[in-house]
Order: C-alpha cells, then structure tokens, then sequence
C-alpha cells in the first residue's frame, strides 16, 4: 500500500489536523513570544501529555469501531491507587515499583472487563463503559474520597527531569510513537481496521473479531493508566476527580485527529495532533486575555468548527 | 393503539418486573419506601428524566448511529433562560415559555442541520453543540446562577393538581400519549421508523430523510428545553450544571426501556419505563446507607446485568 501510487492521492485522515495544528501554532507564538523555547514546549508537552496518551488508547477502540467511555474513570481510578500505594508504604523505592505495577495491572484490568463486556458478553459498547466507568469511578472513590495524599519528590522530580538530555515527558510520547509504529505494522492492527471497516466481512474472512476488540480495549485501558501515572507526576497527588473531564475530550481528540467513529479510517498520529489541538486552543484563549466569560464560548465555538471542518475535509478528498 | 399482547414486547416486560423488584426490594430494605407519597416523589424524579429521554428516544430512533449528547446543556440553557426570562411573575411565563421553547428547538435545529447537511456523525456534533452551549450559558451568567421560577410554574409543576398527583406527572403523560401517537400513527412518526431501520430503502421510498432527521434533533432541543422549564419549576431556581446528570442517564433510559441504539425500533412507553427503573435503583442505593463509592459501583454493576438480560447484541455469523 505504502509504495503504490495511490499513495498521495489516498485521503490523509489527519493533513486536516496537521494544518489546524500549526495555524494553532503560529497563533500561539504570536500572542506569547516564549512559546518557541525549549523549556515551554517541553511544560506544554507536559501538560497535554495525559490527554494524549488517553486518545491513543481511545483510537484503538474507535478503529474498531467501538467507543471507551470509561476511560477517563481509569485514569482516575489508576491516578488514586498509585499515590495511595506510594504514599501508604512510606514512598520508598520498593513501594514506588510497586505503585507503578499495580497501576499498570489496574488499567490493564479495566481494559479487560470492558472489553469481555462488549466483544464476548455482546452488550452494547457506550451503554457498557458508562456503567464500568461509573464502577471504575466508584473504586476510585473508595480509596481515596477526597483529593490529597502525597508522593515522594523523587517520583515528580523524575517525571519534570530529564534522561540523557530529553526531558522524561518527551520520552514518554516518543514511547508512545514508538508503540503505535510498532502496532500499526501489526497483523493486528490490519484485523483491527477490518473489523471497524465491517464487522461481519471481517469475521467471516476469518478475523477473530471478539479477540481484536478485546486486545483495543486492553490497549485503551492500559494507556488511561499510563495517562493516570502522568497525572501523579504532574501533580504530584492523588484526585478521585481528575480523569472525569478526559473521557469526552478524548473522542474529541481523535475525531479532530480524523479518525472516523465509524471505525477502520484514522489513526493514532492524527489523535496526538487532536490533543495537542485541544490543548492549544486552551493556551491561544489564555494569551489572548479575551474576557473570561467568553473563553468558554469561544473554545467551543473552536473546537465545533474544527470538527465539523475535518469531517468535511476528509470527506471532500 | 397497538393492542395489548404486542404493546407489551419483551424488553418493556422486563422493565416493568425491575420496577416491580425493586419497590419491592426497597420495601424491604427501609420500611415505608413504597409509600404512595415517596413513589410520587420518586415519579416526579423520574418525568424529568423522562421527559429528556423522550428527545434522546428520537434521536435514537432515527438511526444512523443517532444520539443526542447536547441534552444536558440545551436543558441547563432552557433552565437559565426561562428563569430569567420570567421576572417571578407570572405575567412573564408565558412569554418565558415561547422564547425558550422556541431557542432550545432552534439549537437542536442548527444540531440537526449540522448532522443532515454537513454530514458529521450525530456525536461529534452534539458533543460540539455541547461545549458552545455550555459556553454560551457561562457567558450568559459569568457563572453564577440567576433567575428563579414564576409561582404559577411551581404551582402547576410541583403542587397536586388532580387526586393529589402534582401537575409534572400529568405533563409526562400528556408528553408520553403525545409522543407514542405522533411515532405509530402519523406519517412523521412512520419515517422516522422507516429511516431508523433502512434509510436507503426509505429514501427511495421517498421518505424525506434529511427534513426528518432535521426535526429529531429539533424536537431533542425542544424536550432538553420543556424539561429545563420542569426542573426550574420543581427546584424554584437552577445551578449552572444542573442538565449535566442527564447527558449519559437520559440515553440509558432509552436502551433499558428496549430501544435500540442502532435505530427503527423500540418506543417511548419502553423509555418511560426505562426512566423509572433508574430513579428508582438511584433512590434504593440512597436510602441504603452505602457510602457514595459503593452506590455507584453496585448502580454501574445493576445497569450490567440489566445489559445481560436484554442489551446485547446479535452475534455475528460466518
């Protein structure tokens, strides 16, 4: 596919986010001078990171034409049982290992339910993780009831530092690149994107459907945890709350990215770009000092047009 | 009508028993749940929520992957503005009531314009519609909440009208009668069937899709505002998020009242039911005692078993 001479005429799901993307860049540099500065972009990638590695995993899903409502009940849930964890056995280095894996098996866990639920038991994908979000969300509670606790300055001192030079943050999305480069050239991934393409085709050519969209939502689980570990090192603590406001902006992510919710069209590229879009839009309203009442009608404004424009575009082509 | 063997299909068979069980169960856990007094109070809860999910239930019907997840800002919106609008007096109200009904049908127009016109998937526009709304509200009121209800609205909404039922409950009916006739015995009601299960089909059948699909997501703003204007009238006034506990539930009461979420079939009576089947598990797991994560875990775990007894899906076949 890659070397046909198709290839540039195949419509690019994600040119129309690249664009948006480096408007929203420019822009951005011209209200705030400092943006091009390592130490900025590095606290900028910082910030959207969360959001970024929920899209990737939220990608995987909507490939195969499902949908993760859960996911940011997971980062949640993940967020509170690694500070409390750490915090709880004294912040040593064993106790950190040991956060680290448990929050890890926690998100893979997850995954794993929704994806039983939806691919084996058949139940309905949005009415499904809403109510294992609610159950995730609810766990996530139950350990921690309220914002706080604490992890050791060495854990937030790694994530802000460095490793040979590159800031951690940029490592971790060059890891999480790296991951979907190695999966997209995945026999899964080609039974991923038929199963999306047409469930029915592709089970009766033999793909193994209910594997393929299980292993999406185990991909999606594990990376909420990823995303809920970043939240530790970025804040530092533990919030039942704080995934709560990721679920929806991740499928806006992807969607702005040019994935299709139908499935099988898109890719995880195009749901970094959407993350960073959100996240730009956020910084764009903050240095163009509009009112504060307005930001938010204007960021939604934004974000409405920008959707709407990529579904047109990457029909257009 | 329908008679009544075919009315009562399987998936309303089954809501009616949860909600059976579950008066029950809460008899049994805290004495005096299944008063008559504490199940008009659950009804109440439960019309608002319904009344919602009446605009959701079109939506969804509709098909093509149709689903409305505005509601909850269109309804905060509705809310705000009625109770602005009508000053506390009840000279205003009706006035209130044509402006916001009319703005809300308006909003879910530009909705479904977006959706028939442009052709982006019903999600993604109404997760965008949301974020405008919710923007549009925090411009509105800076944030705080203002406006409160005209007697009269309160009067009618939450004091006994008739048998000492108060009036909301006489409202959902009205709208459970209104919408029931107008899917199975007018020619709109049949396209949006006829759309729901084969929009090709339909088209060549000269079912005018994109007009009809159009007025979904009109009449979705329009019971988003018509529960805006219910809620203000129960609560006197509204906080700025108030719509928001309805976004997700609103859908769920659909799928438990029987209605497929991939459109043409099912109906409101199911979703009324559906409506109250969540009002009353919430209720149940309030009165229960339980701290607030394990209502929420057994409420998600309840609404997963609700999916095994009749939510899944066909399986697929070589």
């Amino acid at each position: 596919m890659k070397n046909s001479p198709r290839f540039w005429t195949q419509p690019r799901p994600y040119w129309m986010a690249a664009a948006v993307f480096v408007v929203l860049c420019i822009v951005n540099a011209a209200l705030q001078p400092t943006f091009l500065r390592f130490g900025v972009a590095t606290s900028n990638i910082a910030a959207f990171l969360p959001m970024s590695l929920v899209a990737v995993g939220q990608t995987y899903v909507v490939l195969a034409s499902d949908i993760d409502l859960s996911a940011g009940a997971i980062v949640s849930l993940v967020n509170v049982a690694v500070v409390s964890i750490i915090d709880g056995m004294g912040g040593s280095g064993a106790s950190v290992a040991l956060g680290l894996a448990v929050g890890l098996a926690a998100g893979l866990i997850c995954g794993v339910v929704n994806g039983l639920c939806v691919a084996f038991l058949r139940f309905q994908p949005i009415v499904t993780t809403f109510a294992t979000g609610i159950v995730f969300a609810g766990f996530a509670l139950w350990i921690l009831p309220q914002a706080g606790r604490q992890v050791p300055p060495a854990f937030y001192n790694a994530y802000a530092g460095t490793g040979l030079g590159v800031p951690t943050v940029i490592w971790i999305l060059v890891a999480a690149i790296a991951f979907a480069t190695v999966v997209a050239r995945s026999r899964f991934y080609r039974a991923l994107r038929a199963t999306g393409g047409n469930m029915q085709a592709a089970y009766q050519t033999g793909v193994p459907v209910a594997r393929v969209r299980l292993g999406a939502y185990t991909i999606s689980g594990l990376f909420s945890a990823l995303a809920g570990l970043a939240l530790v090192g970025e804040t530092a603590s533990g919030d039942p709350l704080i995934g709560g406001a990721l679920t929806l902006a991740s499928v806006t992510a992807v969607v702005l990215g040019g994935t299709a919710l139908s499935g099988c069209v898109g890719g995880v590229a195009g749901s970094i770009l959407g993350a960073f879009i959100l996240g730009l839009i956020n910084n764009v309203i903050f240095f163009a000092q509009l009112p504060f009442e307005w930001q938010g009608l204007i960021q939604g404004l934004i974000i409405l047009a920008a959707l709407a424009g990529g579904v047109v575009m990457a029909r257009g082509r | 009508m329908a008679r009544l063997p075919a009315l009562f299909k399987r998936p309303l068979a089954i809501a009616v028993a949860a909600i059976v069980v579950l008066l029950a169960a809460g008899e049994l856990l805290s004495p005096g749940f299944a008063s008559p007094r504490q199940i008009v109070t659950l009804l109440t809860i439960a019309a608002l929520l319904g009344v919602v999910a009446a605009g959701q239930n079109l939506v969804i019907l509709g098909g093509r992957e149709g689903i409305d997840l505005s509601v909850g800002g269109v309804l905060s919106f509705g809310a705000f503005l009625a109770g602005n609008l009508m000053h506390q007096q009840d000279a205003y109200l009706a006035q209130a009531l044509v402006l916001v009904l009319g703005a809300t049908f308006l909003i879910g127009l530009i909705t479904g314009l977006g959706v028939t016109l442009l052709r982006i998937p019903p999600l993604v526009m109404t997760l965008g519609m949301l974020g405008v709304v919710q923007g549009g509200l925090v411009l509105l009121t800076r944030g705080v909440p203002s406006g409160r209800a005209a007697p009269m609205l309160s009067r009618i909404v939450s004091e006994p009208v008739l048998f000492g039922l108060p009036g909301i409950l006489f409202i959902w009916v009205m709208v459970g009668v209104v919408v029931t006739l107008v899917l199975r015995r007018t020619t709109f009601g049949l396209n949006v069937y006829a759309i729901g299960s084969n929009e090709t089909a339909a088209a060549l059948a000269g079912v005018p899709v994109r007009r009809t699909r159009a007025l979904l997501f009109a009449l979705s703003g329009l019971f988003s505002g018509i529960t805006g204007i219910l809620l203000l009238g129960y609560t006197e006034y509204v906080f700025v998020g108030a719509g928001d506990q309805y976004m997700l539930p609103s859908i769920i009461a659909v799928v438990i009242g029987g209605t497929s979420l991939a459109g043409g079939s099912g109906g409101y009576v199911g979703t009324m039911a559906g409506a109250i089947v969540l009002v009353l598990l919430q209720s149940i797991l309030t009165t229960l005692s339980i701290p607030p994560f394990g209502r929420q875990v057994v409420f998600g775990t309840t609404l997963l078993v609700l999916m095994l007894l009749y939510g899944r899906q066909r399986r697929l076949r070589g």
